[in-house]
């Protein structure tokens, strides 16, 4: 038996794009030919999946090199804020370097012309975001922090809090507390 | 990943302020996409509009007619719809006292407004591009609080 049949491909794409980001249970809309939106920021991992899912159907997200290298940036700084307990002893410089395999010079100049931010100011930002998550939960002293974090006493520590949020640790303590405490639903 | 541009909305009754705030963000090296609206009215009424893409930024002056800044905060604030927009107050008061208290109340940023059109260009591109690495880096907006004097 011979069938003929007949399909019209762009409809076929779009609904296998439809059905992998819905099994990802991601927001999207299919804004044309070629392009998906997708509302929130999606994790690394679920970018990943859904890269070697659309792989099976030969389809490929093309993202500019650049842009990959910059999330592959981002993710050693992050592993190396967050998952290590201390900072590297070794200069940051040093160990992305090793890490991905690249000149630091190159390393930074793609990550400033993609993100319209230094390095440097990325990790301070991440670091800063660790020590407040630390603050918040309240178990450590901010000496313990500081060292954690690589900052050389509490008063560097508190100086860089104050510099990138313009607060104190202890205001920002204070303020996130009360929030905590304010049920927002209940305003209206 | 790719991301576009950052969608920002100002919320001002001031014909100068919304002015130089323009002028002053278009100098800054992000991408964005800026909307106006005269008062808190104006701004309520545009973010409850069912068909519009939401903005990541806002910022609200806080003395305004019909509604005031501090109305539309908590407005915003509870309702569940709007819960990832950031939230700058563009104030002229620089008491600590309100800065906590819109702080308290759920803002993320709280601008002292500067007479000097450069302070301006710089705390913008401050505010924007610190907004822009939340936006791309997935970080953790419930922590997020800065104040610029």
């Amino acid at each position: 038996m011979k069938l003929h049949i007949k399909y019209d491909i762009n409809i076929c794409s779009r609904i296998i794009l439809q059905e992998q980001l819905d099994k990802l249970q991601l927001p999207y809309k299919i804004t044309g030919l070629g392009e998906i939106e997708i509302s929130e920021t999606i994790s690394t991992l679920k970018y990943q999946e859904l890269e070697t899912n659309l792989n099976k159907y030969a389809i490929e997200i093309i993202d500019s090199p650049k842009n990959v290298f910059t999330q592959k940036i981002k993710d050693a700084i992050v592993e190396m804020v967050y998952l290590e307990d201390a900072l590297p002893a070794i200069k940051i410089s040093a160990h992305l370097a090793k890490k991905l395999n690249k000149s630091y010079n190159y390393i930074s100049g793609i990550f400033s012309e993609v993100t319209f931010t230094s390095i440097q100011k990325f990790i301070n930002l991440q670091k800063i975001e660790r020590a407040k998550q630390e603050i918040i939960e309240d178990k450590e002293t901010l000496t313990e922090i500081a060292w954690k974090l690589n900052f050389s006493s509490v008063a560097h520590l508190s100086n860089e809090f104050k510099r990138n949020t313009g607060l104190t640790p202890s205001a920002f303590q204070r303020i996130i507390k009360k929030r905590k405490e304010t049920d927002f639903t209940s305003q209206q | 990943m790719n991301h576009d541009a950052l969608r920002i909305l100002l919320a001002d009754d001031d014909d100068d302020d919304r002015l130089f705030f323009k002028e002053a963000i278009e100098e800054v090296k992000v991408k964005t996409v800026v909307t106006m609206v005269n008062d808190g009215v104006e701004l309520m009424d545009y973010l409850l509009k069912a068909e519009i893409h939401l903005p990541n930024l806002v910022f609200l002056d806080l003395n305004m007619p019909r509604k005031s800044g501090m109305e539309c905060l908590q407005e915003i604030r509870s309702n569940n719809k709007l819960k990832d927009i950031a939230i700058a107050i563009y104030s002229t008061s620089g008491l600590e006292k309100d800065i906590e208290e819109t702080f308290v109340k759920g803002a993320n940023i709280y601008i002292k407004k500067p007479h000097d059109f450069e302070i301006l260009k710089s705390i913008l591109a401050k505010v924007i591009t610190i907004n822009w690495q939340y936006h791309t880096s997935g970080l953790n907006k419930e922590n997020f609080l800065l104040n610029i004097q």
